[in-house]
C-alpha cells in the first residue's frame, strides 16, 4: 500500500506538493531565512563585500573566553545531568523503590524541566542566595559561611548547580523509557552465561543504551548552551558566556561591529550543529550495530 | 545494596528539587518582619504591569496554540497520508528549533524583517506581534509535530479520509471534523506544553522589546527583593498546572479507550 502512493504520488508531484506548502513557507521565513541571513552576514564587510576578517575578530581574549565558558558550562551541566538523572531513573526502574514512587517522579520531571528561565533564577536567589534559605541556616545553625568559604550563586558554579535544576528532570524523562525497553531475559541469559551485575552493565545494557544517552548529553549540550534567560536573570550581563554576550550584542552592538555579532552567533550554530550531527551520526551507527 | 544507593539517589534528588522550591515559597513569604504573611503576593497582584504584560503572553501564547495548530496537523496529516516521502524533510525541520538557539533565530528575525527590509516587521506593534508569535510557534514546533504525528500514528488515516470522501466531504471538512477530533488529546497536549513555554518566555520578546511576563519578571527581579520569588511560585504553579492538564487529557483519552 505505502509503495502504491508512493507511486501515484509521483505521476502527480507538483499537486501532491502543494499540501506541504504552508509549512515550506512558514520554515522558509521564520527558520531558515533567519539563519541564512546570520551565516551570510558573518562573511560579510559593513557594505556587504566578501571577508574572513569577522572569523578572525572573534579571536580576542574576551570572545574566546566566552566561548570558552559556555563549552565548559554546557559539557559540565550535561554530564552532571546525565549522571544523576540516569541514577535517579536506574534508582526508579531496577532499585526495588515502592512502585508508588515513579509516577510522581515522572510528572515531577515534567514540571521542574520546563520550569526554566527567569523564575528558575529567582528560586535559586531565595535559596542559595546571599539571604537565602541555606545560605542563613548553614550560618545561623552551623556557622557556616558559604560567601566566606568562596562560593558565590552569581558564578559558573552556581550557573552550573541551577542548570541542573532542568538538566536532569530532562535525562530522567528521556532516560526511563530506554530503561523500561531493557528486556529482563537479556539480564538473565547474561546471568546464566555466569556474567556479574557489574560485567552485565557494561558488556550488555550500557552498550545497548549507548544511543539514547549520548543522544541526550547532545541534548542537555544545546539545552544549556543556547539557555540566556536563567543566566540573564541570575547574573544579569555581567557573566561573559556566549549567549548572554550575544545578547548584549543585539540590545546596544556591544562589540562596535554589528557583522562581529553576525560572527558571534554563526560561531553558536557551529557549536549546535556539531553536538547535534555527532549524535546523528553516532545513533544511526549503533541502531545499525542492534540489528 | 542495590537498594541503598537507589534510596541514596532518589533521596539525594529529592533534596536537590525540593529545597529551592522551599526556599522560594519561605522567601516569597518573609515580606513583613519577624512573620510570615502573603504581602509580597498582594504587591505582585496590586501591580497593573502583572496584569497587563500576563495579559499580553496569555494571548500571544492563544495566538501560538492556534498557528500551531493549523499549521502541523494538515501538514502531519498530509505527509502520512500522501506524501510519506516528505517525511525526512518535515521531521528536519522540526528539529532545526532544538539545533538554532532561540537567541540566534530572533537575531535573524531583527536583521531580516526590520524598518529598512522589504517585509519590515518590525515597523509596527502589530507587526512585531506576528513576528513574535511566529517565533514561539517555531519554538513550540517539535512538541507539536511530534506529539501530532503520535496522535496520527493511533488512527487509520487513509480509511477515515476514503469513508469522508466517498460521503463527499471536501478537504477542510476531514481535517476540522474527522482529523482533529481524533487527534485531539495530542493536539491538546501539544497546546499546553506550548503554553507553558510561551507564558515564561524572556529572549525573543525582551529582543524585540515587547511588554510580555517574562521580561517583566526580569524586570522585577533585578529592582525588588520579595515579589520575585512570589513570582517564582506563582510561575511554578501555572507550569506544574500546565503539566497537569496534559497528564489529564491524556489518561480522560485512554479511560474512553477502554470503554470503547
Amino acid at each position: 500500500m505505502a509503495k502504491d502512493t508512493v507511486r501515484r504520488a509521483r505521476r502527480r508531484l507538483p499537486l501532491e506538493w502543494l499540501g506541504i506548502l504552508p509549512f515550506a513557507i512558514f520554515a522558509v521565513l521564520f527558520l531558515i531565512l533567519p539563519t541564512m541571513r546570520i551565516v551570510i552576514g558573518a562573511f560579510q564587510t559593513a557594505d556587504g563585500s566578501f571577508t574572513f576578517q569577522n572569523m578572525l575578530d572573534l579571536n580576542t581574549p574576551s570572545i574566546v573566553n566566552a566561548y570558552w565558558t559556555s563549552i565548559k558550562l554546557s559539557l559540565i551541566t550535561a554530564g552532571l545531568g546525565c549522571a544523576i538523572g540516569f541514577a535517579m531513573a536506574a534508582a526508579v526502574v531496577f532499585g526495588g523503590l515502592p512502585k508508588g514512587v515513579r509516577s510522581p517522579l515522572l510528572t515531577f520531571s515534567g514540571v521542574a524541566s520546563n520550569f526554566a528561565g527567569v523564575p528558575l533564577a529567582f528560586a535559586f536567589i531565595a535559596t542559595l542566595g546571599p539571604a537565602g534559605l541555606i545560605t542563613i541556616w548553614l550560618r545561623t545553625e552551623f556557622g557556616i559561611n558559604l560567601r566566606g568559604m568562596g562560593f558565590n550563586l552569581l558564578s559558573f558554579w552556581g550557573l552550573v548547580i541551577t542548570y541542573l535544576f532542568f538538566q536532569i528532570p530532562l535525562m530522567i524523562l528521556i532516560i526511563i523509557p530506554a530503561l523500561d525497553g531493557l528486556k529482563r531475559e537479556w539480564r538473565e541469559a547474561a546471568a546464566v552465561l555466569g556474567a556479574t551485575g557489574a560485567q552485565y552493565w557494561r558488556m550488555v545494557a550500557l552498550p545497548i543504551l549507548f544511543p539514547s544517552l549520548l543522544g541526550t548529553f547532545a541534548l542537555l549540550f544545546a539545552n544549556a548552551f543556547g539557555a540566556v534567560a536563567t543566566a540573564f536573570a541570575l547574573t544579569g550581563p555581567q557573566l561573559n558566556i556566549v549567549p548572554i554576550k550575544l545578547f548584549a550584542q543585539i540590545r546596544g552592538d556591544v562589540l562596535g561591529n554589528p557583522n562581529l555579532g553576525f560572527a558571534l552567533a554563526f560561531g553558536m550554530i557551529v557549536i549546535t550543529v556539531i553536538a547535534n550531527t555527532i549524535y546523528i551520526v553516532l545513533r544511526v551507527r549503533s541502531e545499525r550495530w542492534l540489528k | 545494596m542495590t537498594r541503598f544507593f537507589a534510596w541514596f539517589a532518589l533521596i539525594f534528588g529529592c533534596l536537590y528539587f525540593l529545597l529551592p522550591l522551599v526556599g522560594m515559597t519561605e522567601f516569597s513569604l518573609k515580606m513583613r518582619r519577624g512573620e510570615y504573611s502573603f504581602d509580597a503576593y498582594r504587591r505582585v497582584f496590586e501591580d497593573q504591569r502583572f496584569w497587563d504584560t500576563f495579559g499580553y503572553s496569555l494571548a500571544l501564547s492563544a495566538a501560538t496554540i492556534v498557528v500551531g495548530v493549523l499549521l502541523v496537523v494538515p501538514t502531519a496529516y498530509w505527509v502520512r497520508l500522501k506524501l510519506p516521502q516528505a517525511r525526512p524533510f518535515v521531521e528536519f525541520v522540526t528539529l532545526l528549533p532544538l539545533v538554532i538557539p532561540a537567541i540566534v533565530l530572533v537575531f535573524g528575525y531583527i536583521r531580516l524583517y526590520n524598518t529598512s527590509s522589504v517585509l519590515p516587521l518590525t515597523g509596527s506593534a502589530f507587526g512585531t506581534d506576528f513576528l513574535l508569535t511566529m517565533g514561539y510557534t517555531t519554538l513550540a514546533l517539535p512538541y507539536m509535530y511530534r506529539s501530532v504525528d503520535t496522535g496520527l500514528r493511533t488512527i487509520d488515516v487513509a480509511t477515515l479520509t476514503e469513508a469522508a470522501q466517498s460521503l463527499g466531504a471536501g478537504w477542510i471538512t476531514i481535517l476540522a471534523r474527522i482529523i482533529l477530533p481524533n487527534v485531539m488529546v495530542a493536539v491538546l497536549s501539544g497546546a499546553f506544553l506550548t503554553l507553558a513555554i510561551v507564558l515564561g518566555e524572556f529572549t525573543m520578546a525582551a529582543l524585540l522589546n515587547r511588554p510580555a511576563f517574562g521580561p517583566f519578571m526580569q524586570l522585577l527581579g533585578a529592582n525588588r527583593a520579595y515579589e520575585p520569588p512570589a513570582l517564582a511560585v506563582i510561575a511554578f504553579a501555572i507550569t506544574w498546572g500546565c503539566m497537569g492538564l496534559m497528564q489529564l487529557v491524556t489518561r480522560l483519552s485512554k479511560h474512553e479507550r477502554a470503554k470503547a
